[in-house]
């Protein structure tokens, strides 16, 4: 299902339009969630644009390296800023004919992320402290974990739609809505919902908002990085952030991404992505709220759940095919 | 009932029956994993309450009544008043642990799946289509006996087991004679009662539901 006809102008303009959005929306994104959580537990609450101020004070800063830290600790924001911008540019968010849209398998999404994870992980090990490592290892251990559960679960969309192309499953689901109530896609929905916690490591996987030595994960790895290095390693941390709540959203709930070839169609569906990706967002904050974080050893049930969850949901589309 | 929402409720009520026998090997407390038997006998019975409308049969509907009564609501308050008298049996004590049973589930799943493939294409139509997440139902049942050591959970799994068993005879006959379906739910429901007769007297004995203790004292 290529956009054969897809003029290029119009891809250029509406991936532009996608890595700007996600490039702001997450870290407001992150905000929004802070703020939502600040307000349930009865405190007003940072702003939501603060980790955008966060950003610009980092960006600002001198960057500062260990000394015997190698060419990996510097290169290693560059990937993973450099990867989840591709992978943001050409997923199916604003819409279906985004650039490269031929190509946007979903192996290549999860690919291009788990680039970034691997060069936060080396990046974790590179400096050679203690908290790098520990946080490496336990990221690509949850990593590898999720990684099953996530490829089954859109396996299982891909069955439906008869293709692994993205945009082709979210132009599908547009014109097949009765597709989003069977039971194979709220099956994937659940398991999904899990691998994005586990992914983006929000509460009961990681908590963001600590620094305690015994259970981070995301930020031991990140604790040697300092000025713009760590404002850009924070700012590949909430793209990415953006661009799964966004496409977690999309696959599910497809209605308003831009199927057509007219710019006219684009703010509307900016304004509907915004949405969508803020609904998710309270939801997800509004669960951390209830929940407690789970011991590190338990993580690999929640994971094993989500990917039995994912398996049903093959059998279900394979049995009622 | 228009055919395609026939189908769609279907699935999604038999998918429901699968996806709480598969939250009683996720979760650990025995309390939870009651509730997902209610649900699951809810669910049941809501598959057989659509295959009555369907092919408006009235032994199906009562039979579905039936089941929502006794799986739904009768078994579950048994099994919790269980718990109640045994506060040891609150967590499972599974010889497994949680997510080798989960990943011995997702292979049993596609194991029925590929065994039932044969069977299904006998006779196909939307209900015995089905047939494999019944069967899935069955072998995660007995997935649980074998490997849950409190005597609370081997009853959870001997109640998914039959369960299946129900799910399956749901979807390729639409519901056996009300009679035998009576025989078979009067039965579970005594296996519970059983239970609770014997949780009592053994608690008062021992103070101790573990089978494999029990078969110690006995030597």
């Amino acid at each position: 299902m290529t956009p054969a006809g897809s003029p290029l102008g119009y891809a250029i303009i509406a991936s532009l339009l996608q890595v700007v959005l996600v490039a702001l929306g997450g870290p407001l994104l992150m905000g929004l969630m802070a703020k939502v959580r600040a307000r349930a537990e009865g405190r007003v609450g940072a702003p939501i644009r603060q980790p955008l101020r966060d950003l610009r004070k980092l960006m600002g800063k001198e960057g500062l390296r260990a000394h015997h830290s190698s060419v990996v600790l510097a290169v290693a924001p560059l990937v993973v800023l450099g990867s989840t911008t591709l992978a943001v540019a050409i997923s199916p968010l604003v819409t279906t004919h985004p650039l490269l849209s031929a190509s946007a398998d979903l192996f290549v999404i999860v690919y291009l992320l788990l680039t970034g994870s691997v060069a936060m992980a080396l990046a974790g090990l590179d400096t050679g402290t203690a908290f790098g490592g520990m946080g490496s290892s336990r990221a690509i251990t949850i990593g590898a974990l999720a990684e099953p559960a996530l490829l089954v679960a859109v396996i299982a969309l891909s069955i439906q739609a008869r293709t692994s192309n993205l945009p082709a499953i979210v132009a599908d689901t547009i014109t097949h809505p009765v597709w989003s109530s069977t039971p194979t896609r709220l099956l994937a929905l659940v398991a999904l919902v899990i691998v994005v916690i586990a992914e983006t490591g929000r509460l009961p996987v990681d908590n963001p908002n600590t620094h305690l030595e015994l259970t981070m994960i995301h930020e031991a790895m990140t604790l040697e990085y300092a000025g713009s290095d760590l404002g850009l390693v924070t700012l590949g941390a909430a793209m990415r952030l953006g661009l799964l709540f966004a496409l977690l959203m999309n696959l599910f709930v497809p209605w308003g991404v831009a199927t057509g070839h007219t710019m006219l169609a684009l703010p509307a569906a900016v304004m509907f992505l915004t949405l969508k990706a803020s609904l998710l967002a309270v939801v997800v904050s509004l669960i951390e709220v209830h929940s407690a974080k789970l011991r590190l050893f338990r993580i690999p049930e929640l994971l094993a759940g989500g990917f039995v969850l994912a398996v049903l949901a093959v059998i279900t589309q394979l049995v009622a095919r | 009932m228009s055919a395609s929402f026939y189908v769609g409720a279907l699935e999604l009520t038999t998918g429901a029956v699968l996806v709480c026998a598969v939250m009683t090997l996720w979760r650990r407390q025995v309390r939870t994993i009651v509730t997902m038997l209610r649900l699951q006998g809810v669910s049941l019975a809501l598959v057989a309450g659509v295959l009555a409308w369907h092919e408006h049969d009235l032994g199906l509907a009562i039979t579905a009544a039936l089941v929502l009564g006794v799986k739904g609501a009768l078994v579950p308050w048994l099994l919790r008043r269980v718990i109640r008298l045994d506060p040891r049996s609150r967590e499972t004590a599974p010889l497994i642990n949680v997510p080798a049973s989960l990943v011995s589930a997702a292979f049993l799943i596609v194991v029925s799946y590929v065994v039932c493939s044969k069977l299904t294409a006998l006779a196909p139509s939307a209900a015995s289509r089905l047939v494999p997440i019944g069967v899935a139902t069955v072998l995660v049942g007995y997935f649980m006996l074998v490997t849950r050591r409190r005597s609370v959970s081997q009853i959870v799994g001997l109640l998914l087991v039959d369960n299946g068993i129900a799910l399956v005879t749901f979807l390729l006959t639409a519901g056996v004679p009300l009679i035998v379906e009576l025989g078979s739910t009067l039965d579970v429901l005594l296996v519970v009662v059983v239970l609770q007769v014997l949780v009592v007297n053994a608690g008062a004995r021992h103070g101790s539901f573990d089978l494999d203790e029990m078969r110690e004292l006995h030597d």
